[in-house]
């Protein structure tokens, strides 16, 4: 306004009042915001972080950030990018390939019994579903169909397994969030149900049990009373989880609306599993396409309705009841029968018979050094892992060895969802959307 | 400096109060990767309870362990990673290769895998397994505490 | 191409004798407008063999017909076995109607190009992300096809068959003797 003269805009007392005409130079404006939130704010009607939801910062004020690989909130060895604006996660970028171990690579390599040890490290919290899927698409292969006892024992300890996964899947999310004694009961439950493993299997983790032709081995004698003893324990637990998280007011606040990801989004993004029956979709592919004689026992699947981390905790919880209810059926309803193929071409003789008969010898000879030959042709068959449509993509060339073993990770293309869920969200937020996505690294890898 | 007994005795003595603290409370840093991750969780849970040798908290930064498990097999991608994070850790450090794809490559010998964790860092203890039960991974911390206690790994 | 009536009758008959169609009502529905497409029974799974210049209208075409979830996309290599070198196979999945199909394409050896399925189904980003890493098949209209799984520097594609396991000779090493 004026040139030489500046202008004080301060009254002091006898001389004549200034022109209070608020000037440009060096003053600082004041604008009435129309909103009136400013006002509103300095009058404490409300309170806001300005600084979070300041809508005028400019392109200049975003940060990367590198969480992981490693990292002890991102499940293994997953790497993100996030685009950080003040607390707002404006975009994220998942880098995996962190653990990549060349598994399709060396399933090429190893002949088709050797194909479980493989695939079941894939996705190791869940080992006996990689191995399912594997053996089915073989015996699709072969032609061949297992007795029905094979297909309740696999029923059994695919259930048990989904039990198991979804109690690290708990004891992680809950960890992850704040509730960090929810790591020790998660592992407290899953240590009953391994030792049931390691009795039948052999081993806790990585059992190569299912094989193509069957299982392994039959189940233990007493393996009833083991089982009943987790049946009986599991959903008092349950209970003791609710008391920790459910009736929770900062766990609930922390879980709901957060994380959402949309129907639509969830299918166009090919996410399956508890992620994508969080956000409404009724979908469960042991009632679509049923399995190994699924189809058999009445159980529920549990749909949620917001699609938020609340929803898929809850979702896992109900899924672990519902499983140890299929577990109970298959209990009182198991058949008498083989546990494996008798096709001698398939299946290895009992080792009593080697001694006996030279054809038995034969047989066995040739299986384990040579393998079985599988007709040449491709398949794909899909299981419901806990993480969702575990598939296996099998290619044929009519050799002993698979020509190209390809498996659908659930949580490889469930990770495509993490920029989704995580969009304009605050920071705080991730871990706990990274856990209710519950990625396995092994199986985003493989 | 000074070889005279007294001396050499407070030395001594010293010496090994540092080892035994340094036994009885050794932090790891989580290096989970994969399978054997979970075992590692599972001996730091309620049932194999690495809280009694004081454990159990794994410690998320590097500059505040001792101890780092390499639990998992390690890929190409992941090697640097390996070795910046063992690089940050302050001395004296320690590291036990659990498992079989962390000790020699296990059953994935190619293209993807380091062949031995002990390409990239020095190793103490070997923990064999695939995945190592938590009493295979506890032998092998006790084991690694005996020989700090008798001074046979220093550092 | 206007022929002599008899010989177009002879090629119509001959065509609605040759091309076999699926059972299934929603997918005759797919298959029939396009004649150059392929339908197989692989093991009671229902393939269609789809010619390169086609994969995305039919892949468009698919949708519309009601396969909401494009599942998987990977690759395989033929090697010497086959005139094009590579296979690349979608897994399609279809919730309302319950049905799966599986779509197969060939390219060839020389600069293997398929268009990419991204515009149809943003599922797909990260499993042909994953196909073009391992086997070097460039989908066109990637948004962003870089490597995913092996280190960005790697040279080469590790699932072709002319790429070696990688595998080391086992290494003794000198330990010490542990009491």
């Amino acid at each position: 306004m004026s040139d030489d003269a500046k202008t004080l805009d301060v009254w002091v007392a006898g001389t004549e009042e200034p022109e209070l005409a608020p000037t440009d130079e060096g003053a600082q404006e004041i604008s009435i915001d129309e909103s009136g939130r400013r006002l509103d704010e300095q009058f404490g009607r409300v309170v806001e972080d300005d600084y979070v939801f300041d809508d005028d910062t400019d392109e200049d004020e975003r940060m990367i950030l590198n969480m992981g690989p490693q990292h002890p909130s991102t499940h293994g060895v997953l790497r993100l990018q996030i685009e950080l604006e003040g607390e707002i996660i404006r975009r994220t970028k998942p880098i995996i390939g962190y653990l990549h171990t060349g598994m399709e690579k060396t399933g090429e390599q190893l002949n088709f019994s050797q194909g479980g040890t493989n695939v079941t490290r894939m996705d190791y919290l869940a080992p006996l579903h990689n191995e399912l899927a594997y053996s089915l698409a073989v015996e699709r292969l072969l032609g061949i169909e297992v007795p029905p006892r094979a297909a309740a024992i696999r029923v059994l300890l695919t259930e048990l397994n989904r039990c198991s996964s979804h109690l690290v899947a708990l004891a992680t999310n809950g960890m992850d969030i704040g509730a960090i004694s929810m790591m020790i009961y998660g592992f407290r439950e899953r240590e009953q149900i391994l030792a049931f493993f390691e009795k039948t299997t052999g081993l806790r983790m990585n059992h190569n049990f299912i094989r193509p032709g069957g299982v392994a081995a039959d189940l233990p004698p007493g393996w009833k009373d083991d089982v009943a003893a987790v049946i009986e324990e599991l959903p008092r637990r349950l209970g003791q989880y609710d008391d920790l998280l459910e009736n929770n007011p900062i766990w609930v606040a922390r879980t709901k609306g957060v994380g959402v990801i949309s129907a639509e989004e969830a299918i166009a993004y090919g996410i399956t599993g508890p992620a994508l029956r969080s956000a409404g979709v009724d979908w469960d592919l042991r009632k679509a396409f049923p399995y190994s004689g699924i189809e058999q026992y009445e159980f529920e699947v549990p749909v949620g309705e917001h699609g938020d981390v609340y929803d898929r905790y809850r979702i896992r919880v109900e899924e672990i009841k519902q499983s140890l209810s299929i577990v109970e059926q298959v209990m009182d309803t198991i058949p008498k029968g083989d546990y494996r193929v008798d096709d001698r071409k398939v299946t290895p003789p009992p080792r009593a018979r080697i001694d006996e008969s030279m054809e038995a010898l034969i047989h066995h000879f040739k299986l384990f050094t040579e393998g079985y030959k599988v007709p040449a042709g491709e398949t794909y068959v899909a299981v419901e892992s806990p993480r969702g449509e575990l598939g296996c993509y099998l290619v044929s060339d009519g050799g002993a060895r698979p020509y190209r073993m390809h498996t659908r990770a659930p949580s490889f293309s469930n990770l495509q969802a993490l920029p989704i869920a995580m969009a304009d969200s605050l920071m705080a937020d991730t871990v706990a959307t990274i856990a209710s996505l519950d990625p396995v690294m092994g199986d985003v890898d493989r | 400096m000074a070889t005279t007994a007294p001396g050499n005795l407070l030395m001594t003595t010293i010496d090994k109060a540092a080892r035994w603290a340094r036994t009885r409370s050794m932090f790891p840093a989580s290096f989970g990767l994969a399978c054997c991750a979970i075992e590692m969780m599972a001996t730091g849970a309620a049932h194999y309870d690495l809280g009694r040798f004081g454990m159990e908290v794994f410690r998320a930064s590097p500059r505040q362990s001792d101890l780092m498990v390499v639990a998992g097999r390690v890929s190409q991608k992941m090697a640097p990673v390996l070795r910046q994070v063992y690089d940050q850790m302050p001395d004296p450090k320690w590291v036990i290769s659990m498992g079989a794809c962390a000790s020699t490559g296990g059953m994935f010998n190619n293209y993807a895998l380091v062949q031995g964790v002990d390409q990239v860092v020095p190793v103490d203890i070997y923990v064999p397994g695939c995945p190592p039960g938590p009493q295979s991974l506890m032998h092998g911390i006790l084991t690694l505490h005996d020989k700090i206690m008798k001074g046979e790994i220093a550092s | 191409m206007t022929d002599e009536t008899g010989a177009v009758e002879t090629e119509e008959a001959v065509e609605v004798a040759e091309r076999p169609l699926p059972d299934n009502e929603v997918l005759r529905g797919l298959f029939e407008p396009f004649e150059d497409v392929g339908w197989e029974d692989s093991r009671g799974q229902d393939v269609a063999r789809v010619p390169n210049e086609r994969w995305l209208v039919f892949a468009t075409a698919a949708k519309d017909a009601g396969f909401e979830m494009c599942v998987d996309v990977t690759a395989v290599d033929w090697m010497r076995q086959r005139p094009d070198r590579f296979e690349v196979v979608a897994n399609l999945l279809s919730m309302q109607h319950r049905l799966r199909l599986r779509m197969i394409t060939t390219a060839p050896r020389q600069e293997p190009t398929v268009a990419s399925l991204v515009p149809v189904w943003p599922g797909v980003n990260f499993p042909e992300r994953e196909a073009y890493d391992m086997f070097g098949v460039v989908f066109d209209g990637h948004p962003d096809l870089t490597r995913i799984l092996m280190p960005d520097e790697w040279e080469g594609h590790p699932l072709r068959k002319d790429f070696g396991v990688g595998t080391v000779p086992v290494q003794f090493k000198e330990s010490h003797k542990v009491s």
